[in-house]
């Protein structure tokens, strides 16, 4: 063996090397694109940073929120564009229609922005059933009437049989800036709440088990809906003390929360004890060796508050239809920073890293 | 969950935990290995080691199926996965280990038709599907797995289906255990037994860890407090200077195994002479193929297969790794060469990795090392 103390400033030298290549931008390297790119994890995040971000160079984009703010005269702006792949069509719970609208609703909901109004893109695929296309119409207006947003403009194409699995559907949202809301990814600071507005991992279960891959029989449904209702009573409730608030869609909450502890600069601890989730999608998760935590949602947030607005915001979260499993699944902690740490139910800890590969493409 | 949160119960983790602290010697370093990947993924999801005493550290071994199929092996597969009407089916997992170009992923974002089944009898399912297609079923594991790759292949000859067939990478337990031990440089005082693998192959094969090498093995269960048990009675072993093979996990697992289990290996499988692990070089007889009675539903026969041999660059020290000879970070190549985006060896391939994890997570491991 050699000399202890050189080991340890060889140790030392070698860790300086990996937090430098670890902070560093993520590069785009790959040959092609493949299904891990559209994952949410570390691909995905290669392409964006990697590759677009720099191409277009951007201030609004560098941020990485959910939707970008544009300012014209007095009026701030929130503006988000989103596409929808979901296979099947149709699922327990909803279909790519309402995904369409709630997706896009959601990402300006949780900028601390009212949706105003949406553009509404179709390409359909030659053979569609009129009543499938009809059914998925009125599910989006029905969707965009409870939302309380606007369908103001559109197009469509069709494409040949067997190019978009019936239909897929591009939506853009315009909102306006809630004065009340004071967000940033950056503004998390330690000793933050983490506030989560219901059970998770419910449409990503729902999705795979609607693709009859498994013989598992359950009866979950996806938990598509608006966010606006949740986002509007916290800022009622504790407005200034919201630091930043995150729909937990693809990648679940573990990866909300390992871009946010990234861009924060700080660490976070999770109780997976506070964290809820139904028995079925426990269950579920359980014979597939998924962790719920890693599962898309598609009507959950996760909120960072001030801790003495925590309470209160918890309360105002619980008041909220839909949402009365609300729950405090941690706290913002310093150290490490950048990482997000896992106070398991069997009582030890470890890190709950960013996702890597999507064991399920397409949920939404 | 019933019958399963009971194996989770914090309160009684905490005591069991308690009773490790009341075993182990102060100033004393115990290096226990758990040779199964299933443990390993047990011990991370469940945070198990951060709930022992800072000088039982638990070294996780050669027991990833995925992890160790080396470049070489997984460069055929793509081979063969890129052959004119070929449906390439494998486990999810290892669709994203890389070979020396690329993984099977990226074999199918560049055209293969490379489909991801949960079981064998899922890619039988397509080959019935797809009777003018040919269906190849990539199949690894270990004693675990290869009863399933048995059956599959009994069920493919009784229906005379003639587009399946199977690139079989199954491997075997006892003798990658037998390499490491063989290892004069070894540093590890007892093992963790593979429960799956010992549901089929029993507790006999694992004899000759106390009987010719002196260390005590404990064949466990999965869940936290099963593998918490098993650390406690190695411990115990040790503390009372005994040595044998002991069964945590007994609601399961039969001292004989899976006598019908075994049949089918036997009579579909036969011991290659040698095979190649990643990060670990050749090991004699450490992997099946399929037998000459099932020969025709071998794609290594039915198939060019290239046989590319990959050769690990020599500075990989994974053997080291999982002997408990070196640190991570004190292999030559680790966070330059091999990184988990460009793994070399078989403890960056794995996420749960000694060597991935340890990049992964920095200074919070060693953070962890030095409490």
């Amino acid at each position: 063996m050699a000399d202890p103390a050189v080991v340890s400033e060889r140790e030392q030298k070698i860790l300086g090397i990996i937090e430098t290549a670890r902070s560093k931008r993520a590069k785009f390297r790959d040959e092609r694109i493949n299904m891990a790119h559209g994952a949410g994890g570390k691909a995905t995040q290669s392409l964006i940073e990697g590759l677009l971000a720099p191409a277009f160079k951007s201030q609004a984009l560098d941020e990485m929120a959910d939707a970008a703010t544009i300012t014209v005269d007095d009026a701030t702006l929130a503006f988000t564009t989103d596409s929808y792949v979901v296979k099947p069509m149709r699922f327990p719970g909803g279909s790519i229609g309402e995904l369409a609208v709630n997706g896009t609703v959601n990402d300006l909901a949780v900028s601390g922005a009212k949706p105003l109004a949406l553009s509404l893109s179709l390409i359909l695929e030659e053979g569609l059933g009129a009543e499938e296309l009809k059914a998925e119409i009125h599910a989006i207006a029905r969707a965009a009437q409870e939302a309380g947003v606007e369908i103001v403009t559109g197009d469509t194409k069709v494409v040949e049989r067997g190019h978009a699995d019936g239909m897929y559907v591009c939506t853009t949202g315009i909102g306006r800036r809630d004065s009340r809301a004071r967000l940033s990814p950056a503004g998390l600071r330690p000793g933050d709440r983490i506030l989560l507005s219901g059970s998770i991992g419910e449409h990503g279960t729902a999705i795979m088990l609607a693709r009859g891959e498994f013989e598992l029989d359950a009866e979950i449904e996806s938990d598509t809906r608006s966010l606006w209702p949740v986002v509007d009573a916290l800022l009622e409730a504790a407005g200034p003390e919201i630091r930043c608030i995150r729909d937990a869609t693809r990648g679940g909450v573990a990866s909300v929360l390992n871009e946010l502890a990234r861009a924060s600069s700080v660490a976070m601890i999770v109780r997976e004890r506070q964290v809820p989730v139904r028995p079925d999608v426990a269950g579920a998760a359980e014979i597939l060796g998924i962790d719920p935590m890693y599962v898309a949602n598609e009507g959950k947030l996760v909120a960072f508050v001030a801790p003495e607005a925590a309470e209160r915001a918890l309360d105002a979260m619980r008041a909220v239809p839909g949402c009365e499993a609300a729950a405090e699944i941690g706290e913002v902690r310093t150290e490490p920073p950048g990482m997000v740490l896992v106070e398991t139910s069997f009582g030890g800890k470890r890190v709950m890293d960013q996702l890597v590969g999507d064991p399920l493409p397409r949920i939404c | 969950m019933k019958f399963v949160d009971e194996f989770r119960d914090a309160e009684l983790g905490r005591a069991v935990a308690m009773e490790i602290l009341s075993l182990v010697e102060s100033g004393r370093h115990y290096k226990l290995m758990e040779v199964c990947g299933g443990h390993t993924h047990s011990i991370y999801k469940y945070g198990i080691d951060d709930l022992l005493p800072a000088n039982v550290e638990l070294v996780h071994g050669p027991g990833c199926p995925v992890c160790v199929i080396p470049m070489g092996r997984v460069d055929d597969g793509i081979a063969v996965a890129h052959t004119d009407g070929v449906i390439f089916t494998c486990f999810g997992d290892m669709m994203r280990v890389p070979g020396s170009d690329g993984s099977l992923l990226d074999a199918k974002a560049a055209g293969a038709d490379i489909r991801m089944v949960y079981s064998p009898l899922d890619a039988l399912r397509i080959a019935r599907q797809n009777p003018e297609r040919e269906v190849v079923f990539f199949a690894i594991g270990f004693e675990t797995t290869a009863p399933s790759t048995a059956l599959t292949l009994k069920r493919a000859r009784a229906e005379h289906l003639k587009n399946f067939s199977v690139m079989c990478s199954h491997v075997t337990i006892v003798p990658p255990l037998k390499a490491l031990l063989e290892s004069p440089d070894l540093r590890l005082d007892g093992f963790i037994g593979p429960g799956h693998v010992s549901t089929v192959v029993g507790a006999r094969p694992f004899h000759f860890i106390p009987a010719d090498y002196g260390k005590p093995v404990v064949i466990a269960g999965f869940e936290p407090l099963d593998i918490l048990q098993a650390i406690e009675m190695i411990l115990r072993q040790l503390e009372g200077g005994r040595c044998e093979v002991e069964n945590q996990y007994k609601r399961v697992v039969p001292y004989e195994g899976n006598l019908r289990a075994l049949e089918v290996m036997a009579e579909v499988f036969e011991l290659r002479p040698h095979f190649e692990w990643r990060g670990l070089g050749f090991i004699s007889h450490s992997g099946l193929k399929l037998s000459d009675a099932y020969a025709d539903l071998d794609a290594e026969v039915r198939f060019s297969v290239p046989g590319v041999r990959v050769a690990d660059p020599k500075a990989c020290q994974c053997g080291e790794v999982l002997k408990g000879v070196i640190k991570p970070w004190e292999c030559k190549v680790f966070g330059t060469a091999c990184t988990p985006e460009r793994p070399i060896g078989t403890c960056m391939v794995s996420s749960e990795g000694a060597c991935a994890a340890y990049y992964n997570f920095g200074r919070f491991a060693r953070e962890r090392e030095v409490v």
